[in-house]
């Protein structure tokens, strides 16, 4: 059962990432990829780890692809990625690579299956919590000054004008 | 049947893969920047995987910083990509070699 969940889960997940890179118009990809975060949260709810399934949803299906429809609507798209490709053949190389890629990461994790320590269960939400004001403090204040630099940096791009 | 670790490791690389090949392809950096969250979560879910195996909380915590440094750089990506695009009216990676040869 929970196999079969996964089958369909992955199949989506794998189908909507394809979708993003193949789909000419950019909006479908935006939506493809909404699609490709909701089924990796759900992965994330079936490995146990369910702050993170929610966190996916709010911060990367949400806030972040919102971000980037705003930019998409904002930038009116439409005009690229026509006429002559100045890099045709290195673009033709991309996808032998990426099949040498995708075959050197399952070789990997073929070689790793079955081995290491055996599987000990997800850890809870609450130890998560306490992980994260505990151990990561010193992080988890950093990611605040980081988020607030960007915010920082951000408005100073958006202010300045062109020329 | 409880899902086997590896299912999780092979849909990650195979998430990588078509993320890295996005990067590659496409020439529209809106798109570059989706294959590049493509990747994160790719990753994302190789490191939750690894937690739950060791039943450690590290892995979640992990995937959490990656999260919040994610949030930052498509916000100030986005804000570099719409200002390229204020200056060019044009949005396409091969006219950005202003610094490469």
């Amino acid at each position: 059962m929970a196999r079969a969940a996964f089958v369909l889960v992955a199949l989506l997940a794998v189908g909507a990432a394809l979708g993003l890179v193949i789909k000419k118009n950019v909006i479908h990809g935006a939506m493809f990829l909404v699609v490709n975060m909701a089924s990796i949260a759900a992965l994330y709810y079936m490995l146990g780890a369910e702050f993170l399934a929610v966190a996916q949803i709010v911060v990367y299906a949400g806030a972040i692809m919102v971000l980037f429809i705003f930019a998409i609507m904002f930038l009116i798209p439409g005009k690229d990625e026509t006429g002559p490709d100045p890099r045709r053949w290195q673009r033709a190389l991309a996808l032998p690579l990426g099949a040498l890629l995708l075959i050197l990461l399952l070789a990997v994790v073929a070689a790793v299956r079955g081995t290491g320590p055996p599987a000990a269960g997800p850890a809870t939400s609450g130890a998560l919590y306490r992980a994260l004001l505990t151990d990561y403090l010193l992080p988890f204040e950093l990611t605040s000054i980081l988020l607030l630099a960007a915010i920082v940096g951000v408005m100073v791009l958006a202010k300045r004008r062109p020329g | 049947m409880t899902v086997p670790d590896a299912w999780y490791l092979g849909l990650s690389a195979v998430l990588f893969a078509i993320g890295i090949v996005g990067v590659i392809v496409r020439r529209n950096p809106l798109v570059i920047f989706m294959s590049i969250e493509l990747a994160l979560n790719a990753a994302n879910l190789a490191l939750v995987t690894f937690g739950a195996r060791l039943g450690s909380p590290d892995g979640q915590a992990l995937v959490f910083f990656v999260m919040a440094v994610a949030a930052a750089e498509v916000g100030v990506g986005l804000a570099i990509i719409v200002v390229i695009f204020r200056s060019r009216h044009r949005l396409s990676v091969d006219d950005l070699s202003l610094m490469r040869w």
